[in-house]
């Protein structure tokens, strides 16, 4: 069976998505910056470093505890910047919206962007307004960019890591991905779970002032922890092996992942960031994190290793070892 | 008390592994099967192989419903989204829905613009229907004692509510018959069944009791965290050192002797017994369960005349199991792996042709599959 339509697989930010990436956008559009396939592309526009991103927004549904569609799209795109080490300055907003949307809810949403903007002091500049018709898509989607400078002195690059460096997690995985499945799914948890959408700019600024020995970053967005770690280790000359035990995930998180069959490990995050840094720098990063709130569960999970090359292994609590791979399609709740 | 860490205890697991170690050293191959895709899943998991001596043997068999979901059935579930694409809505557990069929997968088939609706429970697929009045909305029913219960359920409920949209296409199966034609199966030498958890929580130990009292095999009722898993290791082995065969319950926390009456109540209200074909196993006798005439008006395939797409008897379907027994697919050997004599890096397909982005056999599809845990925890 050959696929020549789009799957949702496609579009679930594990394999078949980079798959897609490298088959179809990148030999076409083909350019260094692209290439580089970071979470914003860095250009050297008359001597200044400016980090762009873009990022759609589709969340189903449009509210959720802990955030909704607007603030999503706000740090998410402020995250995209932050973790290449620029600061975010101005962001554009693209509202596709299905005609019959209740102005109000509209209104909530583009409320929830304007105090997310100010929290992370970025301005949105410009924008754009489109309305289909019913059904030609579900609510409201929200297409963002982002535009951010580079300080000279940072140069964070996957190409810096070796072995030996650490592995950390700004804090608890997963609660993005089971808040909003929750909510979708009126599954009914209480208490309910809290998404992490969050700004991360304000924490990785300090970082980054601290003079720490910060090699690479990346925000666990889809497909998680595990797909952003297989990233990492992607086509270069060196693994990745992480404890089971040292990662943080909230009990509710966890509980429902358990019931449906779920690995924590794959599933989206939108407030935490994970950090390779030089192992004499490990423990200071965590501290500096520990100190803002929104990394007061940060933890080293993990350390690059020479061998096996190219893959991320676990330790698992128990003392086994599996590796862990890059997801192919969405995670399905199991049968039983 | 939280269920979970109690049960991941690493400093218990290496003990428990000593123990074990101990009570085999010097012995000749123990072989071991379980027959529930959760404990195969978390033997891959968890890494457990590693904590168990090099002469013991863990072979997975036919546990994961998915799996052992014949071909035909896809192909009728697909038959019925292509057919009937305007008034259905097809309602399905989530590792159904990359299943492949003989052309093609539910997926698929939705890329195409096939109303396939994923859902969490059959209460889940009633709302559907109530939602959808306009439509009918066909629950995909698969799945062993586990499960069924609740597929039981909805239906009387539909009947309570009067939905008369709501139908299930049913393929459901029972454990006990399959675990005595894999012991009449002269290339399996077995020594012990890890049996399956929530399985025997529906139905109890008795169920079992024909396989030690004739078959001389030990049975453990084990449950599913790596702790549970080794200790019904340690209690199967405890009887084959002594020679002793019984049904024991290490899930002793959930799994009762006689099970839960109340499920296997409304499982007797609503099926009864039938033949079964089981993917790449053939049909064994009394291994399915069918609808009662009272309930056959939530029948699927009578309701959507189907007669013609599926479920023909094709060169799958064999009894009793025999050797070499391939799936409806060309070089699969789904059938032999999930009887347990062959292992997916004998397939020449694994890895290759087969892996979880285009699986050619439904154990790579399921994440309980066997194929599926030995590709994606690292076996290949």
């Amino acid at each position: 069976m050959k696929n020549d339509k789009i799957t949702l697989a496609h579009g679930s930010g594990g394999k078949l998505t980079h798959d897609l990436v490298k088959q179809l956008f990148l030999p076409r559009f083909n350019n260094k910056a692209l290439s580089q396939l970071g979470d914003s592309a860095i250009l050297d526009i008359h001597g200044m470093r400016i980090a762009f991103t873009t990022d759609s927004f589709v969340v189903k549904p449009l509210f959720f505890p802990g955030g909704d569609i607007g603030t999503l799209a706000v740090n998410g795109t402020i995250n995209d910047i932050a973790v290449v080490g620029a600061e975010p300055m101005f962001l554009s907003a693209g509202f596709i919206i299905e005609e019959g949307f209740e102005l109000s809810l509209l209104e909530k949403v583009v409320n929830s962007m304007k105090e997310a903007a100010a929290l992370a002091s970025v301005e949105i500049v410009t924008g754009d307004t489109k309305v289909v018709e019913r059904g030609s898509v579900d609510g409201l989607y929200i297409n963002t960019c982002g535009i951010g400078v580079v300080n000279d002195e940072i140069n964070l690059s996957i190409s810096a890591i070796e072995p030996g460096d650490k592995i950390i997690i700004s804090g608890t995985i997963g609660d993005h991905g089971m808040a909003v499945l929750s909510e979708r799914e009126s599954l009914g948890f209480t208490p309910s779970i809290k998404s992490d959408c969050s700004p991360l700019s304000s924490m990785i600024k300090k970082l980054l002032a601290s003079g720490v020995h910060i090699k690479f970053m990346r925000d666990p967005t889809r497909g998680g922890l595990a797909t952003t770690l297989n990233e990492i280790v992607n086509a270069q000359k060196y693994g990745i092996v992480f404890e089971e035990h040292t990662i943080p995930i909230n009990d509710g998180v966890r509980a429902l992942c358990e019931i449906l069959g779920y690995d924590p490990l794959y599933i989206a995050n939108e407030g935490k960031v994970v950090i390779v840094v030089s192992s004499c720098d490990a423990d200071k990063v965590c501290g500096i994190l520990k100190e803002d709130i929104l990394g007061k569960d940060a933890a080293i999970v993990g350390e690059v290793v020479p061998e096996p090359v190219g893959k991320v292994c676990l330790k698992t609590v128990i003392g086994g070892t599996r590796v862990i791979d890059m997801l192919v399609g969405d995670q399905l709740p199991r049968i039983c | 008390m939280k269920y979970i860490d109690e049960f991941r205890n690493g400093t218990i697991a290496i003990n428990l592994s000593r123990k074990i170690a101990d009570l085999v050293r010097e012995r000749d191959t123990i072989t071991l099967m379980e027959v529930c895709g959760s404990h195969t899943m978390n033997i891959y998991r968890y890494g457990l192989k590693k904590l168990l001596p090099s002469n013991i043997r863990l072979l997975s068999g036919p546990g994961c419903p998915v799996c052992v979901t014949p071909t035909s059935y896809i192909d009728t579930a697909i038959a019925i989204s292509q057919k009937y694409s305007q008034e259905v809505l097809i309602t399905t557990f989530g590792d159904l829905f990359r299943a492949p069929g003989s052309t093609s997968s539910l997926e698929r088939e939705k890329a195409r613009g096939a109303s396939v609706i994923v859902v969490y429970s059959t209460l889940d697929a009633l709302e559907v229907a109530k939602n959808n009045a306009g439509k009918k909305v066909v629950f995909l029913g698969i799945g062993f004692e586990t499960t069924t219960p609740t597929i039981a359920a909805s239906m009387i409920e539909a009947e309570k509510r009067n939905l008369t949209n709501y139908f299930v296409l049913t393929s459901h199966k029972v454990m006990p018959p399959v675990m005595e034609a894999l012991l009449r199966d002269k290339e399996l030498n077995l020594d012990g069944f890890l049996c399956p958890a929530h399985v025997s929580t529906i139905i109890g130990s008795k169920p079992y009791e024909f396989i030690a009292r004739d078959f001389h095999i030990p049975c453990v009722i084990a449950g599913f965290e790596p702790l549970d898993i080794l200790q019904g290791i340690y209690m199967l082995l405890e009887q084959i050192t002594r020679k002793e065969s019984s049904v024991r319950i290490q899930y002793s926390r959930v799994a009762k002797c006689n099970g839960n009456p109340t499920a296997l109540a409304l499982l007797d209200r609503v099926f009864e017994p039938c033949d079964a074909e089981w993917r790449g196993l053939g049909i064994i006798p009394g291994s399915g369960l069918k609808l009662r005439s009272h309930y056959e008006r939530f029948d699927a395939r009578t309701v959507f005349q189907i007669s013609d797409f599926g479920f023909q008897i094709n060169s799958e379907i064999r009894s009793p199991i025999q050797s070499g027994t391939q799936s409806a697919t060309n070089g699969c050997i789904c059938g032999d792996i999930l009887r347990g004599v062959k292992l997916p890096a004998d397939c020449k397909l694994f890895g290759k042709v087969c892996n979880p982005e285009h699986p050619v056999g439904a154990c790579m599809v399921s994440s309980e599959g066997t194929c599926a845990a030995w590709y994606k925890y690292g076996e290949n």
